[in-house]
């Protein structure tokens, strides 16, 4: 299993965590990553939000890359899955008045040739559940896990097409597989805000506060998620939306990397854990799973 | 005081171009509100997702352009998922925000749009988002110069912020996309 | 030697501002074979008509060309009109030189050009027409209902009472239908059962009136008149003979199952009659579920039979019977509302069905008519009814609308209100459709004086949370968001077709439309007819419909069997193919061609020979003079009498 890696901006700085955890998971797998050379931002909300052609030619450009590299493409932020799945779409329409002009822009001729996938993908499905069970070696049937979703891991359903956009079940298997709790709640794909951070806090602040209190309402003990956004909202805003709202929350927001990552016996420091605002060492300690470094 | 639609020509003429800009078919909205009902900003917006349709449906341009919907939504495709005729109402505030942003008309939501332009902004330079520069650059932009300050600290301690920026190895070829892409939507109505 | 009258018609000025009729006729006058040509405003008319008749007699004439309008609409007219002066009807050739020439063009000279043209292709082809006489066909005076609802019920009654015979094939084990569901009806209030069962006794006791129940009917062969049915009754390990309803063996009965009738909110017993009322009261085992035909043990129910009505060794029976009309009751389903993943996906208990919902408020339903949640039988204190569900949904349902559901939902609203005045009830529409007698008044009703909540908007989501369900909603009047916390969600789902609507059409040799409901003859005019002679619809299979609409059709329905009993036989058209055996090398192309299954192959004398070989042969009766058999073969064997190949061929050359 060799993919072409595409981390996306944030992997590189705020969710250091996230590429650190991926990488050393695996590694331990034996799933190759190999980072696409001189790859570029996709562009995320804001190139969509703004400018059509830049939305597609962006992802294209590193889509290429991956394309002479001979490999399909693993992404394991949301967005950016969800933006080069949406180019590859575009690129391969027959009939669309926008393949001509992004080939202009990109210099290219690119039609959608490296395939594109998450790395939950990669993992539950291409790896496999039962093969992940079996190389477990950690105890982690006392943890309470509450995977989040969000919102581009599963919509629109045309564009990712791997999970069920109401109920969706891949982080939860995962989770099963590794042997802990997978909880059942309702806001799994409710939106948490994700690019008003900045510029609406207020309103991210009321979203994650609903996510948290959903979560806990089911004893959750952590949030599982699968985005580097959704993860440095809920994560990073959190003391934030404690003092906001008078509540207190303590719900330490794991890549799901993280925990197969604990799972696996990774050594903690490989998995970054201690880049997470909400420390994960109380909880950690509680369940038996180790003093994280 | 009764209010007249705009003229069919300039109806049609929105809706096409909103078409135009990447939006499916906002003609073939019923009204139903399952949009409104699913969308989680609804409640923060001036004009709820379903209105907007309709906005755009009776051409009503400058309402729809200069609201704070637009830019509030946060294109969770929620609305989009669930619209039982297809409108895709997310890919139709996609198309009215290009519209706005390559006009420049003005929301009282201007933060977001400055963000946006700043975002990419940094990616132009650097080929991907240099984190310091670009909240640095917003606060200031906005005016909000204390935000998320108190953040900052722990977030270089923890190693998530980098003073230093990314270095995009093609610069050239990253100016030439802006470029070539500025040059074939500047020729777009 | 062909003696041909020309006629055309101006149609007031729909033909004539357009084509110069009077240069058509004068110059009609000049080709070939025409006697005698005229030109006339109306020739539909009754003074039209006559300038036809007294041309025939006055010039002899033996065939007519009249050019006018689509012969769809007056063919018949002239037809009867020359048949009168003596001629033979079939010696009329209409040239349509309105739907054809003047409506669809605009240049005078070049219109002028094509209806002298279409003229004389008319001309040609009545130069070469034959005398056609129509044939007979008997007619059985005997309706087969398919479906024991109201809508069958109501159209055997109404044969029934006409003095003829009709026989109802039903599915279930008992007639009824869906009304039998139901708790009480819009806008009247009547309770369902109470104003269906005296017409299921109706037609119980009627003499004319045979009712197979647990039965299907499997084969439908023949044509308008001369049906044949293959039925099979299946075995209800019970003699109906012997039966006497008393009820001892099912009350008997040790094993449990989901009961259909009551939507799978409770249960009934392997040996079962469907509800209290069934006619015919006799019960029937689900051998797929019973114990003794599935392990070999138990027995009960022949242990408690004080009349040794059980009978396990019971089989199915078919029957073939003869019918002169079909009249289609098939009813329709609920549309499947597990597709919407954000409405639970089918999979959370308090969320159900307006057809669950009717038994739930039902005193003979599964909880005896108090209004309880099935998860956990506590009351409902509050109730969100979600309308369009699986209707109006080109996404994910069907777009049309399903009619009813705005007068259902309204109903339940306010029976709820009436069992739990303290409770609330809540409506998301998207809008109300109430256009029947005294229908708005109902739904006023039940927001003024029940004070059921109406909220316009479309619901996103349900979910289960802390056991209530969340029904986030909008009220687009308001323009904002709505969630309320409910205990119970009723899905008003849509109605659509039955799963085995395809092969009954199929079987029937009617067609369907792209919702696989039947299609009528005609979307205006033939409404409970189809455009196979002799099968008539009735109810739901044709479009959702309600219950006065629904008898409406019945009635329609039998009404038009009855027409077709009215005579003693019927006339055939003679427009049919003919093999000529000597051309025929037994291909079988035609055999394969026809799409009314009206060619056989029989054994022929061939006189070149002198031997007895296999040729292909037209069943008159059945051949609707399609011509898929002229084209299909090699040969040129088939002829369509009327429109034969010389002169079909002369037409073309007349161009």
């Amino acid at each position: 299993m060799r993919y072409a890696y595409y981390p996306g901006c944030s992997l590189h700085s705020t969710a250091r965590d996230y590429d650190l955890s991926a990488r050393a998971v695996c590694r331990v797998l034996g799933i190759e990553l190999e980072e696409i050379p001189g790859w570029v931002c996709c562009g995320a909300s804001s190139a969509h939000m703004t400018s059509e052609l830049l939305s597609i030619a962006l992802p294209v450009h590193n889509l290429n890359i991956a394309k002479e590299m001979g490999l399909d493409t693993v992404a394991c932020c949301a967005e950016c899955y969800s933006r080069l799945k949406i180019a590859n779409r575009e690129m391969r329409a027959r009939k669309n008045g926008r393949v001509a002009e992004v080939d202009e822009v990109v210099g290219n001729t690119y039609r959608g040739e490296s395939e594109v996938k998450h790395l939950l993908e990669v993992i539950a499905g291409d790896y496999g559940l039962d093969a992940l069970r079996e190389r477990v070696v950690e105890d982690l049937s006392d943890l309470r896990v509450a995977a989040y979703y969000g919102c581009l891991l599963v919509r629109p359903p045309e564009v990712t097409g791997f999970d069920d956009p109401d109920q969706p079940m891949v982080m939860d298997h995962i989770v099963t597989a590794l042997g802990a709790k997978a909880v059942e709640w309702p806001y799994k794909t409710e939106c948490c805000g994700s690019s008003l951070s900045l510029t609406r806090t207020d309103i991210v602040l009321k979203l994650c506060h609903d996510i948290y209190q959903k979560a806990a309402d089911q004893g959750a003990d952590c949030l599982l998620v699968a985005c580097p956004l959704c993860q440095a909202n809920l994560d990073m805003r959190q003391p934030q939306v404690n003092r906001q709202y008078g509540t207190r929350f303590e719900l330490p927001v794991l890549y799901f990397t993280q925990l197969i990552g604990l799972a696996l016996g990774i050594p903690s420091a490989d998995l970054g854990l201690s880049k997470l605002m909400v420390s994960p060492q109380q909880l950690l300690a509680r369940t038996g799973l180790r003093q994280p470094a | 005081m009764s209010q007249e639609l705009p003229s069919r020509e300039s109806r049609l003429a929105f809706v096409r171009q909103v078409r135009e800009r990447g939006a499916e078919d906002p003609a073939l909205c019923y009204q139903c509100g399952k949009c409104t009902a699913g969308c989680p900003v609804a409640y923060a917006m001036d004009y709820p997702p379903h209105q907007i349709m309709r906005g755009v449906q009776l051409g009503m341009r400058d309402t729809v352009l200069s609201s704070r919907t637009i830019w509030l939504c946060a294109a969770c495709e929620t609305c989009s998922t669930r619209c039982p005729q297809g409108v895709e109402p997310a890919s139709v505030m996609d198309a009215l925000r290009r519209i706005a942003y390559a006009e420049g008309i003005r929301s009282p939501e201007r933060d977001v749009p400055l963000f946006h332009s700043i975002f990419l902004g940094s990616v132009r330079l650097f080929g991907r988002i240099f984190e310091a520069a670009m909240i640095g650059s917003y606060n200031v932009l906005s005016g909000h110069l204390t935000k998320d300050v108190p953040m900052a600290p722990r977030m270089l301690l923890k190693g998530k912020l980098s003073l230093l920026p990314p270095r995009a190895e093609d610069g050239k070829a990253l100016r030439r996309i802006f470029a070539k892409a500025a040059e074939l939507e500047g020729k777009q109505t | 030697m062909a003696r041909i009258g020309v006629f055309i018609c101006h149609c007031g000025k729909n033909i004539a501002s357009t084509v110069d009729v009077e240069r058509v006729a004068a110059q009609a006058a000049e080709l070939p074979g025409v006697a005698f040509a005229a030109d006339y405003r109306y020739m539909c008319s009754d003074p039209g008509q006559r300038l036809i008749a007294e041309a025939i007699e006055e010039h002899n004439l033996d065939r007519v060309v009249v050019a006018a309008c689509s012969p769809s609409l007056h063919e018949p007219t002239f037809r009867g009109c020359i048949e009168d002066e003596g001629l033979n009807p079939y010696m009329l050739e209409i040239a349509n030189i309105r739907e054809q020439c003047s409506w669809v063009h605009d240049d005078r000279e070049e219109a002028t050009e094509k209806a002298l043209e279409l003229v004389n292709i008319a001309r040609a082809k009545v130069a070469r027409s034959h005398p056609l006489l129509r044939s007979t066909i008997p007619i059985t005076k005997r309706a087969l209902v398919i479906g024991g609802g109201i809508s069958g019920i109501q159209a055997a009654i109404d044969v029934g009472l006409a003095g003829y015979e009709a026989v109802i094939v039903e599915r279930e084990p008992s007639i009824g239908g869906r009304m039998a569901q139901f708790d009480k009806t819009f806008p009247t209030l009547d309770c369902a059962a109470c104003i269906l069962t005296p017409k299921m006794v109706t037609v119980a006791r009627d003499k004319n009136i045979k009712i197979y129940t647990y039965a299907e009917v499997e084969e439908v062969t023949g044509y308008v008149g001369n049906y044949t049915a293959r039925i099979r009754v299946r075995a209800r390990s019970v003699d109906p003979d012997k039966c006497t309803g008393c009820g001892s063996c099912w009350q008997k009965c040790p094993k449990k199952v989901d009961s259909e009738f009551d939507q799978h909110l409770g249960d009934r017993t392997a040996i079962y009659i469907p509800f209290p009322q069934a006619v015919p009261r006799v019960p029937v085992i689900d051998r797929d579920n019973c114990i003794y035909f599935q392990r070999g043990k138990c027995r009960l129910c022949e242990r408690a039979c004080d009349v040794g009505a059980i009978d396990y060794e019971q089989e199915d029976q078919i029957i073939e019977e003869q019918f002169g009309a079909i009249i289609v009751a098939t009813g329709f389903t609920l549309f499947d509302h597990s597709v919407y993943g954000e409405y639970g996906g089918g999979q959370y208990a308090d969320v159900v069905t307006g057809l669950q919902f009717e038994r739930l408020v039902n005193s003979c339903g599964p909880t005896e008519g108090k209004i309880l949640r099935p998860s956990d039988g506590k009351p409902v204190k509050t109730v969100v009814f979600v309308q369009c569900v699986g209707s109006r949904d080109r996404e994910k349902g069907m777009e049309y609308c399903s009619r009813l559901c705005c007068m259902y939902t309204a109903k339940h609203g306010l029976l709820f209100k009436e069992h739990n005045p303290d409770g609330e009830a809540y409506v998301f529409y998207i809008d109300i459709r109430a256009a029947g007698k005294n229908y708005e008044e109902f739904v006023r009703r039940a927001q003024e004086e029940f004070g059921v909540h109406y909220l316009r908007g479309r619901v996103s989501r349900i979910y289960e949370e802390n056991g209530h369900l969340v029904v986030r909603g909008a009220d687009t009047l308001a323009g904002m968001q709505v969630e309320i916390k409910a205990d119970l969600v009723v899905l008003a789902t849509g109605l659509i077709a039955r799963d085995d609507a395809v092969e009954v059409a199929r079987m029937l040799g009617i067609p369907y439309d792209q919702n696989r409901l039947f299609t009528e003859g005609h979307p205006k005019l033939a409404p409970v007819e189809t455009v196979t002679s002799g099968v008539f619809l009735t109810g739901a299979c044709q479009a959702p419909k309600d219950i006065p609409d629904t008898v409406a059709t019945a009635s329609a329905a039998s009404a038009k069997a009855l027409g077709l009993f009215s005579h003693d036989c019927l006339e055939s058209e003679p427009m049919v193919a003919q093999i000529d055996p000597a051309l025929c090398s037994d291909c079988r192309a035609c055999v394969e061609s026809c799409p009314f299954g009206a060619i056989e192959e029989i054994e022929w004398r061939d006189m070149m020979t002198r031997q007895m070989r296999t040729v292909a042969h037209v069943i008159e009766s059945l051949c609707h003079g399609c011509g898929n058999c002229t084209v299909a073969c090699r040969a040129g064997a088939p002829n369509l009498s009327g429109f034969s190949h010389e002169q079909v061929f002369a037409q073309v050359e007349a161009v």
